[in-house]
């Protein structure tokens, strides 16, 4: 087989494989993606409709690539690769600030940056510190045992979010519902009507409060009466805007205090370790964001040839960021497989990286603390209360996390 | 050491004042700013780390030549 590898050079690359993949532990890349974890930082993978495009698994060319300004968001352009049936069902919408690239990206994200910044998400510790209290009380009081999604990783993100913005907690079930649907609806009609209850819902929302004489103090009436009254924003772009913060505000930080609860307690060494030094808690929380990864391939599209990694990404092609992969990659990160509080490491790429990096990471980071650390201290005896691999989480095609989490104590 | 912030392309992710919180914060509108009194770096081990976690590479560090 020698003689054949002299005549035809090096090895070809493997078949590409199937993305996105249903990860078979819900901490762990999708075992399937095993052979895109060999040190190339690029690959060719396959999507539900046949297309290949590519996926970058490296983590030096994915923080390249993601600050590049020749790869676009838009997901409307020719090219964009399309994970899903659900998502192509929804391209026919613009979608505010993950889906525009500058300057208009940078035209939103201004108006919204001073809600939060660091000093921002501190200030708001303590109201987010009642909100959990509240919630665990509650739980306490009707336990053992409980499901924490519902009980409490679910509604402390809501609640924040709701304050945030100013939409009223008592329409949760409502928006919780739809963007249930429109993330992980079973079909592309299903994604597309959940998405319309919700932009009629938020335009109502905003209707209403354009014509309130005294503003609230939430982030949609700021934008209504500092924005949308004088004409700098439509109508359009605020309830695209509103429906941005409100599902991403609270589908991903629910998916990491579920994900992030049920990791610790399948690591009883670390847990040990937390519980015994409560000041490793934010090294905690930047390693669950790392190790868990739960928002998998960010889309991009190329405009122009991009030469990276002695590849070329040709104009038109798709690009797929595959967030698990890149956050394990073993030229950064020792033992990439391990849970490991010391690492002293938020350089991962959970958040992405380039202009659309998370705007609500220091607000997420407040919450994971606040919300972890008072759960693994409120109940010291908190345990799984099935066995843990008969516990159901996502699929690979939406945003991980458990999909009910049975808890004992 | 001499730090340039680039407030036209800072996205205001705040990643250099969790990093270096001695050195930058964030103005009233989010963008980076420079801790007064601390514009040269206060010798914080921590600036480089800040330049680096920028998403956007806002921040510039250069070695002050005297």
């Amino acid at each position: 087989m020698t003689e054949l590898t002299d005549i035809t050079g090096p090895a070809a690359p493997p078949a590409p494989v199937a993305f996105p993949q249903d990860r078979t532990c819900p901490y762990h890349p999708p075992t399937g993606y095993g052979p895109m974890r060999d040190g190339r930082p690029l690959s060719r993978v396959t999507l539900y409709d046949g297309r290949e495009v590519w996926l970058v698994t490296g983590y030096s060319t994915a923080r390249a690539l993601l600050a590049d300004p020749r790869l676009s968001s838009e997901r409307r352009r020719p090219g964009f690769p399309v994970p899903t049936p659900r998502f192509e069902a929804g391209r026919d919408r613009k979608v505010a600030l993950l889906g525009v690239d500058d300057p208009e990206h940078h035209r939103q994200r201004r108006m919204l940056i001073p809600s939060f910044t660091v000093k921002r998400a501190a200030a708001l510790r303590p109201w987010i510190q009642r909100i959990v209290d509240e919630l665990l009380d509650a739980m306490i009081a009707q336990g053992p045992p409980a499901e924490l999604v519902s009980a409490f990783a679910l509604p402390v993100p809501s609640m924040v979010i709701c304050g945030l913005l100013g939409v009223p907690y008592a329409d949760h079930e409502f928006f919780e519902e739809q963007s249930r649907r429109l993330l992980r609806g079973p079909t592309a009609a299903e994604t597309v009507q959940a998405r319309n209850r919700l932009e009629d819902y938020l335009g109502g929302l905003i209707d209403a409060k354009a014509g309130e004489a005294e503003p609230g103090d939430g982030i949609l009436d700021e934008l209504v009466h500092d924005r949308l009254r004088t004409g700098e924003l439509d109508r359009a772009d605020v309830v695209s805007l509103a429906m941005i913060l409100l599902v991403a505000g609270h589908e991903t930080t629910a998916n990491m205090i579920s994900l992030g609860t049920y990791t610790l307690l399948r690591h009883p060494g670390r847990l040990a370790e937390l519980r015994a030094d409560p000041a490793l808690l934010p090294a905690v929380v930047e390693e669950l964001m790392r190790m868990l990864s739960i928002a998998e391939g960010l889309q991009r599209v190329a405009l122009e040839d991009i030469e990276i990694a002695g590849t070329t990404i040709r104009a038109g092609d798709g690009v797929l960021f595959g967030t698990s992969v890149i956050n394990r990659d073993t030229s950064v990160y020792d033992d990439p497989d391990a849970l490991d509080f010391h690492r002293c490491d938020r350089h991962h790429v959970a958040f992405g990286f380039g202009i659309h990096q998370c705007l609500g990471q220091n607000l997420a980071r407040a919450e994971l603390e606040i919300a972890l650390g008072s759960l693994f201290t409120r109940l010291p005896e908190l345990r799984l209360a099935a066995p843990a691999q008969d516990i159901p989480f996502k699929p690979g095609d939406t945003i991980q996390g458990m999909l009910e989490l049975p808890v004992t104590w | 050491m001499h730090i340039d912030i680039d407030k036209d392309v800072c996205i205001g992710a705040g990643q250099c004042a969790l990093a270096a919180p001695g050195v930058f914060t964030q103005d009233d509108d989010g963008y980076s700013t420079l801790v007064p009194g601390h514009e040269d770096g206060g010798g914080d081990p921590m600036v480089r780390a800040a330049a680096r976690a920028c998403p956007v590479s806002a921040i510039t560090v250069r070695d002050s030549t005297g």
